[in-house]
This record gives C-alpha cells, structure tokens and sequence, in this order.
C-alpha cells in the first residue's frame, strides 16, 4: 500500500503541494487530473524521490516502510518505478543494456519484451537519443516490462502518442497493472481481480488513456492541493464541461 | 642515409612546437639486453599481466602476428599468415630497399629533437607489412615495453597496407611494475596504398613518471580506409603528440578515435590533424576525454584544401573531480563546396540522467560509472568486432578506475 498523509513539499522556495493526503491500496489504480502546473508531476516524482522536491512535513509510507527521505533507487529497489514524459538521453547506453538494468540481474527476455512494443529496432540505439514522443513512451513501457515495480506511476502516458500506437500503449499499461481481460484456466475474472496486487497513479489531461485502462478513483489536483476524488470517469465529463474551477468545487 | 643523421644531429636540440620540453639526457639511451622469447607464455606472469592490460594476446590466438619489444632489444616477431610480415625495422632497412624508401618519408627527421633522437638513438620498432591484396584474418599485435627503470626507449614503425590489401594492428605500449621513470618516442608512419584497409588500435599504459612522445604521419591513397583509434586511460607524467594524416587519392577515409583518462598528475596534449587534399575524401575526428585531476588538451584540425570533401570534428570533454579540459577544434576550408563541422563540449556528467538510472534500482556510483562508460563508448564503424571487444574491455578495466 502507498499511503501519503499530509505531505507538503517545496520546489526551491515554492511549495508546490500541500496537505496532500492519499491513500492507494493493492491492487488499486488511480487516475490524477490536474491543470497545468497544478503539482500533478511533483507528485509523481515526490513519490519516487527526487531530491529537489524537499518534503517539508508530512509522511510517505509504502509497504509499511517510511520512505520519505530514502533515497531514489532504493524505492525503485522496493517496488516503485515510473514512465516519464521526457527522460533524459544518456549518450552511449543502448536501449537494451538499460532494459537489462531495470530487470536488476534478473534474466529477462529483452528481445521478447522490445517485441510487443514494436520496439526491437531501437535496442541497439543510445536511450531516448532523438526518440519521438511516442518512442519515448514505448521505450518507458519496455523498460516497466523488465523492472516489474508494484506501484506504477505514469507521467502523461498518452501525450505525443499518434492514434495508432494509443490502444498498444493503453492496453500495456493496463497489463502491467494486472486489470486487462484475459482467460485463465481454472480462474474466473473475479478471482483474477481479487488477486491484483499492482499499484497505479496515472496523471492524464486528455483522458484518452481511461479508453483503455479501468481505474478505481480519480483524484484532482489544484494548486498543489488534491480536491477532490471520486469515480474517475464521472471526475472527466464534469472537467470536460465544466472545467477544473468548477470541478473543484465539489470538495469531498 | 648520412644525410638523415645530419639532419637529426643538426636538430637534436630543436624544441617541439608544443608540449613541456623534456631533458633527454636525464635518462639512460643505453641499449639493455633482453633474450629473444619464442613462446609469450614463458614470460614473466607479472609482465604478462601487464602485456594484456595493452591488449597483447600472449597465447597468440586470435592473431595474425606478433611484435614485442622490450625497453632497446626486440623479443619476440613473427608474422603467422601467409601475405603478412612482421620485421624488426633494423632488420628490415638492412635487408630490403622497400623499407628504406619508406624510412622517414612522411615524418621529417629534424622536425624536433624527440625525431631526430630518435634517428641517433634507434632502438629498432616493427615493420608490419600487409602484401598487395593480403587480407589480414586476425589483428596483428605489437607492444612496445619499458621495463627497466630511467630508461629512454627511441623506436621506429613503418606500417604499410599494400594495394587492396587488409591490415588490422593491435599496439599496446606498457611498463613493467618495477619501472618508475622512463622515456617514450617512437616514430610511426602509416602508408595505406589504393584501395586498402589500414585499422590501427593503441592502447597506453604508462606509469605516472613516464614521457612519451609519438611522433606519426600517415597518408592514404585513392579509395583508402585509415582507422586510427587511440586509448590512454592510465597515470603518464606528460603525453604530446599530433598525429597527421594525409588524404592523397580520391575518395581516400580517415577517421580517429580518442579515449583519454587524465588522472592526477597527469598531463596529455594529444591531437590529431587531417588533411583533405583529393576530391570526395573524408575525415572525422571523434575525441572523448575524461579528467578527475589531470590536464589534458585535445586538439583536432581538419584542413580542406579541395571541393567536395567532408570532415567533421567532434571533441567532448567531462569533468568528474577537478582537472582541466581544453578543447581546441580547428577547421580550415581551403576551397569552394567543402563541408566541415565540428561539435565540442565540456560538461559535468548530468543530475538527471544519474537520478533517472537511480529511479531504475542503480546506486549513485552504479548510475554515475554507467554513465561514464557510455560517455566513452563510441561506435567505429569498420572495425573488426574482436578489436571492438579489445577496446570495450581496455575501457571496461579503466573505467573502473576512474570512479
């Protein structure tokens, strides 16, 4: 379980989030909806440990273990990974040697994994080296593939992406969280759902991605402030029509 | 040759052009023997360690020959494929008239006082020699050692890829642990005739009160490849050299590759200048060099003298811990319609991509030496993958250092 209680977190003299509460349980995914600059992406990365977002009260807890000031691989190390939305590129590191580093030591099938991600041509090449908005987000996914964290944290998965790659990167995503439909000898649907241990927090602004992956809440946030938090879709027709100042208004 | 020893005697106290100045005659130019070995094995398992470490294969496996000479005595050469020849260059200007019209002939003997000691002081260096359309299967290795302490090594090469010809030269230049102090100038010149292939890898392995001072020039005629890729991860006092490449025929490559360590103490000027002298030539010059405490200036110049060539120059320099990288990129176009570019940097490895290989379960010093490695990893296209794998594992081994 991630549980988050009244964080506040500053970036350089800025608060950026404040009197953040929130509470994911296994096997749950939620969606984070948000303006521009509403704090969406300093949650995220709060949550994975960025040293320049400075926690300065409040407390972060996942698997029962206080991680507010562990160091960044050492919650990758306890089961947190993420998707950016514009990584760095590291000149000379192949695709394929990073995917082997997201899998630990871990014997992995790389050549398997690139494959249902299309994304075979791209081992070879130095990571993120002049990938387009939709390489990036497959290159992420393959990497997710081999680093099989348990809370999952998407940065605008669905940003950049054309049409034809959005249903394979919605369904991967939704794969990863264990919530895609699929047959299993000797298991019903329900049991599979029950099972669900994967943990998600997806920040969308188009809401394409809710087209693909179910998710159990939605929460939004305003002002470094989370406002409101309901059934996901209900959260994105009332923004669609009413927009966030609006949608805020309805504080639970 | 008394022409050539006047020369040399008349510039034997020509400063270089660049460079600390070195005083000569504070180490020994005497000759020291050394028993010729027939079998690599049975050298010494501690100067073996360090035969390796410069990329000598001492069960000559995967080679098509072997030269090695320690301090002023050759002790081991032989060429093992057919249309290949390995020859002690004393041997061979004794023996044949080829290797006399290619002696000195691109290097001038009185350039400085490094050439012309080198010309009154000659301890032998290798002849390798790929015959007309000789293809070489395996690299050839050569080695030149330092083992005996104050010494002052004065070599001469002569590698010459004859017409249509495919030569690959593996050079590890080494000192023994027991050698402190010493002195380095060998003398290269590199003939890559029409059509043929010429790789030439070199991997320095000083110690940190070591000069060396190469002195090469090469030329590459019409439809030619010249892949020079030199590696200097380890401790030297003072490293100078500007090796030179000229592109005579049409269509003739050259392309270098650097990889420099400076560690404390350390200081390396290494360049490298092409020039374009013949229609559709190309030329690139790629340098990565890394300081945590040593100096080190990369210089790069390309000069186009007729339409229609290509070079580019690329320079990148990180700083881990202290120490100074001065980048020097030149270009000279010389003609209407040549095309040159260069790229240079000099950075600090970024926060970023260090917390972005974190986030994927690396340690800091983890992420960091990864990055680091890659930083100096470059692609070269052309060239076989077993030297590949030789210059991946010189990097791997001194990478490891570095951090």
């Amino acid at each position: 379980m991630l549980l988050i209680e009244d964080l506040q977190v500053k970036l350089g003299d800025r608060e950026v989030l404040r009197h953040i509460d929130l509470q994911i349980k296994p096997g749950e995914t939620h969606i984070l909806f948000g303006p521009n600059g509403s704090g969406k992406t300093s949650l995220l990365m709060t949550i994975m440990g960025y040293p320049q977002y400075r926690v300065t009260a409040g407390k972060i807890t996942f698997k029962g273990v206080d991680i507010t000031n562990l160091p960044i691989h050492e919650r990758a190390r306890l089961g947190i990974g993420m998707s950016y939305q514009r990584p760095p590129t590291v000149n000379g590191l192949k695709t394929r040697q990073m995917v082997q580093i997201c899998a630990g030591g871990r014997d992995v099938d790389v050549e398997g994994m690139a494959a249902t991600m299309n994304f075979q041509d791209f081992l070879e090449r130095d990571i993120n080296a002049g990938f387009s908005g939709g390489e990036i987000k497959r290159s992420e996914l393959v990497q997710l593939m081999a680093q099989q964290p348990d809370l999952l944290l998407f940065d605008e998965p669905e940003s950049g992406v054309d049409l034809e790659n959005i249903s394979l990167i919605g369904t991967t995503i939704s794969r990863l969280l264990q919530r895609d439909i699929h047959p299993e000898p000797g298991k019903s649907q329900l049991q599979r759902k029950k099972e669900r241990t994967k943990m998600g927090l997806i920040i969308t602004h188009t809401g394409f991605i809710l087209d693909y992956v179910t998710a159990d809440k939605g929460q939004v946030l305003f002002n470094g402030v989370l406002s409101c938090s309901n059934n996901p879709t209900d959260i994105f027709l009332c923004i669609k029509e009413m927009g966030y100042e609006e949608c805020v208004k309805c504080q639970i | 040759m008394p022409d050539l020893k006047e020369k040399a005697r008349e510039a034997k106290d020509k400063k270089a052009a660049i460079g600390p100045d070195v005083d000569l005659a504070s180490f020994t130019a005497e000759p020291v023997a050394h028993a010729y070995v027939k079998d690599l094995k049975t050298l010494p398992v501690i100067d073996q360690g360090r035969l390796i470490q410069a990329g000598i294969d001492t069960s000559e496996g995967g080679r098509s020959g072997t030269y090695i000479q320690m301090d002023t005595a050759v002790v081991h050469a032989h060429a093992k494929q057919e249309g290949l020849e390995v020859i002690p260059i004393k041997e061979a200007l004794k023996k044949h008239a080829w290797a006399r019209e290619h002696y000195w002939k691109l290097v001038a003997v009185d350039a400085d006082k490094y050439t012309a000691a080198a010309e009154l002081n000659l301890h032998d260096g290798y002849v390798i020699r790929a015959l007309p359309g000789a293809k070489a299967v395996w690299p050839v290795q050569a080695c030149l050692y330092l083992d005996k302490d104050n010494i002052s090594q004065y070599v001469h090469n002569l590698i010459i890829a004859e017409e249509g010809s495919e030569l690959h030269v593996i050079t590890g230049c080494a000192t023994s642990p027991r050698l402190k102090r010493g002195l380095h100038v060998g003398i290269s010149e590199f003939f890559v005739r029409k059509n043929a292939k010429l790789s030439f890898t070199m991997i320095h392995h000083w110690a940190e009160e070591v000069m060396v001072r190469p002195r090469s020039v090469g030329i590459v005629e019409e439809g030619g490849l010249f892949l020079n890729n030199y590696i200097c991860m380890k401790p030297v006092k003072s490293l100078q050299m500007y090796p030179t490449t000229h592109l005579v025929g049409r269509g003739a490559v050259a392309r270098f590759y650097s990889i420099l360590v400076g560690t404390p103490g350390s200081e390396m000027d290494v360049g490298g200048r092409i020039l374009l002298k013949a229609e559709e030539t190309r030329a690139e010059i790629i340098a990565r060099a890394i300081t945590n405490g040593g100096k080190i200036i990369n210089r790069g110049d390309l000069i186009g003298e007729v339409p229609g060539i290509k070079a580019h120059l690329e320079c990148k320099g990180l700083i881990l811990n202290g120490g100074v990288i001065h980048a020097i990129p030149e270009l000279q176009g010389q003609a209407d319609g040549v095309e040159m570019s260069h790229e240079a940097a000099v950075g600090k490895i970024a926060q970023e991509e260090i917390l972005y290989l974190m986030s994927r379960g690396l340690s800091e010093e983890e992420a960091t030496s990864t990055i680091v490695r890659g930083f100096l990893s470059v692609d070269i296209p052309g060239l076989p993958p077993q030297l590949k794998a030789e210059i991946d594992r010189a990097v791997d081994l001194s990478s490891k250092d570095v951090m």
